[in-house]
């Protein structure tokens, strides 16, 4: 809204226009915001005033009526060898997982961007079909596929493997849903590369084919660089994913056996299941830290410019 | 844009967002010089396409299958008595069509109250200068790191003193709007034009006016893409329902599924197969059909 002639009646038109246009926008906005404060932002703030109190359920038709205990229930979580093994679970389940997926997905993305013209769509539609189906009902099918008795070990079988009761064993438990977890994700993040491969300058790649540079020294020095971007922004939200790890142990093992694969969040939703309202907003909250923890350390590893 | 079978898998991408948005940004697609394709790639990438629909396609022979033909060692891998038992428990004793129309009721709203309110909210930030735009898209785009869980008790605190448990309302309400939502409608309104807007002011039309008749027609491929994402969304959300619907008339398809499946059916497989297939196969349909609308709307938003 710049004035032209700054004079004072100008300028008071202006600032009128300006407190108008400011009320529309906010007419426009109000139906959000209002949603937004009561459904997301005040349970937000809410749950980090939780945190710090003594709330359970008895308390539950008078919310306000609790006292207030300080960091006694972060202290408390952290002497919980059960909560601490879940943070453990959980950042195994990251550190295995998000790599593997980004690896797969980048390899996937890549085949489909090099020369294959022939049923494309088909790829695509069919790598990327498990991330739109519900994961509840996909963890009921993989958890049968992972019987003992099931599909996977019969095709271990078939090259004289015997595979292991997958979900009853403490070994294997974890890793078998790293595996469908990477499985699931590959979708999003391979859609996510085939986009980001398109900023690639292809004069880069033409240049450095006439200097004779191969396939690989190609893909190392000129498409991850220029990828980077693209790379971090899947570490960030792949990573943000896998933090919140919840259905797949739900529906499979309940964490167990033996809690070798009680997640952070899992936790949560059993002390929130016990009626321990305040602390479980605290196991919550320290979750949320370790997902912006794990956004900066990424930002950090590979967000530094060239 | 080209559709000559020589253009790549990125170009072809950009054709669907191309084709799907009505005002391309994006720069038209260079050929480019590809070497030939080379028959291993089709082998491992056809590889890896068994292994990803391998599931789907065990889920869907599994839920023909009676019991004791899944429990058989080695299994079969073609039903060889196929019924439809299963699928007549599912709607008969276990009720999956009150979830399954439950699920539809809960996924409408939630999607209608999206489109309604991330387009407003989304015009706001896009196209119209205000004190306090900033603050605002801040707000909303910090919102999308925090994870379900950390609001999830206080709102059940406020659902349970508004009393809606076990209540539509109560598994609608929270999810009326979306930060990503916003974000997709804001960052879709942003590539239209401003002169458009411009010339319905000079035609004399208010913002209201403006917003109804000029740029919510133009903004087609995003409610699409907005569509499909708050539908899925709705479609296999877990958490929340699994918290409000406390008793069986109000269980979504996966709050049920995934109840059952811990209970005494547990050991029906073929039963739980069917229920995963009623979960599954209708999003699997729609994706089917829309497919280039999802891969669109993930790579504008980069989330599912």
């Amino acid at each position: 809204m710049a004035t032209l002639a700054p004079q004072a009646p100008a300028r008071a038109r202006a600032s009128r226009r300006s407190r108008h246009a400011t009320l529309v926008a906010w007419g426009f906005a109000a139906p959000f915001l209002i949603l937004f404060l009561v459904f997301m932002a005040g349970p937000i703030v809410a749950s980090l005033m939780m945190s710090f109190t003594d709330l359970t359920t008895r308390d539950l038709q008078t919310p306000f009526n609790v006292n207030f205990v300080g960091f006694e229930n972060y202290a408390e979580l952290f002497a919980d060898p059960r909560f601490v093994r879940s943070l453990l679970n959980t950042a195994v389940f990251v550190i295995v997982g998000v790599p593997l997926t980004m690896a797969l997905a980048l390899a996937v993305a890549l085949a489909l961007n090099t020369g294959i013209a022939k049923f494309r769509t088909v790829f695509r539609v069919g790598y990327y079909a498990p991330v739109v189906t519900s994961i509840v009902a996909i963890a009921i099918v993989w958890r049968f596929i992972l019987q003992p008795d099931g599909l996977l070990n019969g095709f271990l079988g078939w090259f004289g493997i015997a595979g292991p009761g997958w979900l009853q064993s403490t070994t294997w438990a974890l890793p078998s849903l790293i595996l469908m977890a990477v499985w699931r994700n590959i979708g999003t993040l391979m859609v996510i590369f085939l986009a980001g491969l398109q900023g690639v300058p292809k004069e880069h790649h033409e240049a450095a084919m006439v200097d004779g540079a191969n396939a690989f020294q190609r893909f190392g020095n000129i498409t991850i660089p220029a990828m980077r971007p693209t790379l971090l922004f899947a570490a960030v939200i792949t990573g943000i994913g896998f933090l919140q790890f919840f259905e797949e142990p739900f529906v499979m093992t309940r964490g167990g056996p033996l809690d070798a694969t009680l997640s952070a969040a899992m936790y949560t939703f059993n002390q929130f299941g016990f009626g321990n309202y305040s602390y479980a907003s605290a196991a919550s909250y320290v979750l949320f830290l370790a997902i912006v923890a794990l956004s900066l350390i990424q930002f950090r590893l590979l967000g530094k410019k060239d | 844009m080209s559709a000559t079978t020589k253009d790549t898998a990125v170009s072809d991408a950009a054709r669907d967002a191309a084709s799907a948005r009505s005002t391309s940004t994006g720069s038209p697609s260079r050929r480019r010089r590809r070497p030939r394709p080379r028959w291993w790639l089709y082998v491992v990438l056809t590889l890896g396409l068994v292994a990803m629909v391998m599931p789907f396609v065990w889920m869907l022979l599994g839920s023909f299958k009676t019991t004791a033909e899944i429990r058989q060692y080695p299994t079969n891998f073609w039903p060889i008595e196929p019924t439809i038992d299963n699928y007549t428990q599912l709607f008969g004793r276990l009720d999956f069509a009150t979830f399954f129309t439950n699920s539809i009721i809960v996924a409408v709203f939630v999607t209608l109250g999206n489109i309604v309110f991330s387009s407003m909210v989304g015009y706001a930030l896009a196209k119209l200068e205000f004190r306090g735009k900033k603050v605002l898209f801040v707000l909303v785009l910090g919102t999308l790191m925090v994870p379900g869980v950390v609001t999830f008790v206080p709102l059940f605190v406020l659902t349970a003193n508004l009393g809606l448990v076990n209540s539509y309302p109560g598994m609608i309400l929270p999810f009326l709007i979306t930060p990503l939502g916003v974000f997709l409608m804001r960052q879709f309104m942003l590539s239209l034009p401003d002169d458009i807007i411009e010339a319905a002011r000079i035609d004399g039309a208010g913002e209201w006016r403006t917003f109804l008749s000029v740029i919510m027609p133009l903004c087609g491929p995003a409610v699409a893409t907005l569509t499909i994402l708050t539908f899925l969304g709705s479609w296999n959300n877990f958490l929340w329902p699994l918290v409000v619907a406390t008793s069986e008339d109000k269980y979504t398809l996966p709050v049920a599924l995934a109840l059952y499946s811990v209970g005494q059916n547990a050991a029906q497989y073929g039963l739980m197969m069917a229920g995963a297939v009623v979960v599954v196969v209708p999003v699997l349909l729609i994706f089917v059909v829309l497919q280039r609308y999802f891969v669109q709307g993930i790579a504008l938003t980069g989330i599912k």
